[in-house]
């Protein structure tokens, strides 16, 4: 599956998005980013699941696109 | 006659006619923030005909605005946002009716202001702005357009927008990022770099979304995030909901919130230069005895640090800048911006060297992982 990054995420991952198979849900995503990238677990951001966002654990298939938003406040 | 000469480009859409003009003319729109967003957004309205627009600013033009906020000239830097873009405006288009808030927004006046507008165009620059209008839009039932620039990327949306009685709760700014970030979490406009044409692009389109709203032509960005990329040239839509744990935003918690949005920064300490050092520097200077390693992070921020350090969060550093070692202070926050503020706060009460690790532990885990 596709995972998106936006704005200071990208920061954080290093790059703009991932491909990722054999993870479950969005919980086992979380928890699997995290571990690679600790500075995330910090990060404030909603998930989104083919361009739709979640609200709870969501399962994840491989043809799936995830994106994680961060807020942006410059202006 | 004159009036329908100098708006028939756009009377003349399908859809639009004399009717949507009329609704421009009679419309209240409020725009907080004279800046990258705000200077096309109101530039825009005025063009189009929004017959009434509050105009609210607090700070002066400088040089380092002129790359992205065009309504302003050289010969500006040093006024009011408000009484140049005022007069901008008013030879723009002398029927507009201009109403001008020197000031910034803050608890205390927002709900007074916001309640004479039918909607609000969010033009600022800090979260604190932001989480207040969104709450005081909620209390009052009125729409506003949210745009927001990070880098070379862009976020337009509208929220609380739909018309009483409800039949479902709108979507607010808190369903999406119930928490506001801390000061300095994520980059501003000034830290983090910004290419004039993106908040052009996001303001524009702020406008858009209010001639929609106020005209009722199209399909307003309510309850989806467009989210535009400048250098990959493509944009990404996201379908919105509510989240389940939303905070209710009713007039008790409004009291509670938005307690910071006055005293965001000590004007007098931003003037101090901090220096910055890189990740191998700083692995190299945090082992030397006289160097003292402050983590400036909340309390509840991950993740945890395997070095020896301090950690005195920034919400309770004001109290304890004396009770600092007569060290040389190395700072470290998430991303290399709160401790530059914090390590201003410090110099500004005390003569130490100090130090902020560039780029936060983002860079320092980046670097370490690697």
């Amino acid at each position: 599956m596709k995972i998106l990054f936006f704005g200071s995420l990208t920061d954080i991952i290093g790059v703009a998005d991932l491909c990722l198979n054999g993870i479950t849900d969005t919980d086992a995503l979380q928890q699997f980013l995290k571990a690679q990238y600790p500075m995330l677990s910090s990060a404030k951001y909603f998930i989104a699941v083919n361009q739709k966002m979640i609200s709870a654990n969501t399962p994840l298939k491989t043809s799936d696109t995830v994106a994680l938003m961060p807020p942006f406040s410059g202006g | 006659m004159s009036n329908n000469e100098r708006y028939s480009r756009q009377m003349i859409l399908p859809g639009f006619g004399l009717a949507a003009q009329e609704k421009l003319r009679a419309a209240k729109v409020l725009l907080v923030g004279l800046g990258g967003l705000g200077c096309p957004a109101l530039q825009y309205l005025v063009g189009a005909g929004v017959g009434s627009i509050g105009i609210m600013d607090a700070d002066k033009v400088s040089i380092s605005n002129l790359h992205r906020q065009l309504l302003y000239s050289e010969t500006d830097i040093g006024q009011l946002k408000t009484t140049v873009a005022a007069k901008k405006i008013s030879e723009q288009n002398a029927a507009i009716s201009i109403e001008i808030y020197a000031y910034a927004i803050n608890k205390q006046n927002a709900l007074q202001i916001i309640k004479d507008y039918d909607l609000v165009i969010d033009g600022t620059d800090n979260f604190s702005a932001k989480y207040l209008i969104n709450d005081a839009c909620v209390l009052l039932n009125k729409p506003w357009i949210y745009g927001a620039v990070y880098r070379y990327e862009g976020h337009v949306s509208v929220f609380n927008l739909g018309s009483l009685p409800l039949t479902q709760p709108l979507i607010n700014y808190r369903d999406i990022f119930p928490q506001k970030p801390y000061n300095g979490e994520i980059a501003s406009c000034e830290a983090a770099g910004v290419l004039g044409v993106i908040p052009g692009i996001i303001g524009t389109m702020q406008a858009a979304e209010a001639i929609k709203i106020i005209t009722g032509i199209g399909k307003p960005l309510y309850g989806r995030m467009f989210n535009y990329n400048l250098l990959e040239g493509n944009s990404y839509e996201i379908e919105m909901v509510k989240i389940k744990d939303a905070p209710t935003i009713d007039q008790a918690f409004f009291n509670t919130m938005n307690t910071d949005i006055s005293a965001v920064v000590d004007c007098d300490a931003l003037d101090i230069d901090i220096e910055e050092i890189d990740t191998a520097s700083f692995i190299q200077l945090r082992t030397n005895p006289n160097v003292f390693v402050l983590d400036v992070r909340e309390r509840h921020e991950y993740p945890a640090i395997d070095f020896s350090h301090a950690q005195i969060p920034m919400s309770e550093l004001r109290q304890a800048i004396f009770d600092l070692p007569e060290k040389e202070l190395c700072i470290i926050c998430h991303q290399g911006i709160r401790s530059i503020y914090a390590g201003q706060l410090i110099r500004a009460k005390r003569n130490l060297k100090v130090y902020s690790l560039k780029g936060g532990l983002t860079a320092y885990f980046n670097k370490v992982k690697a």
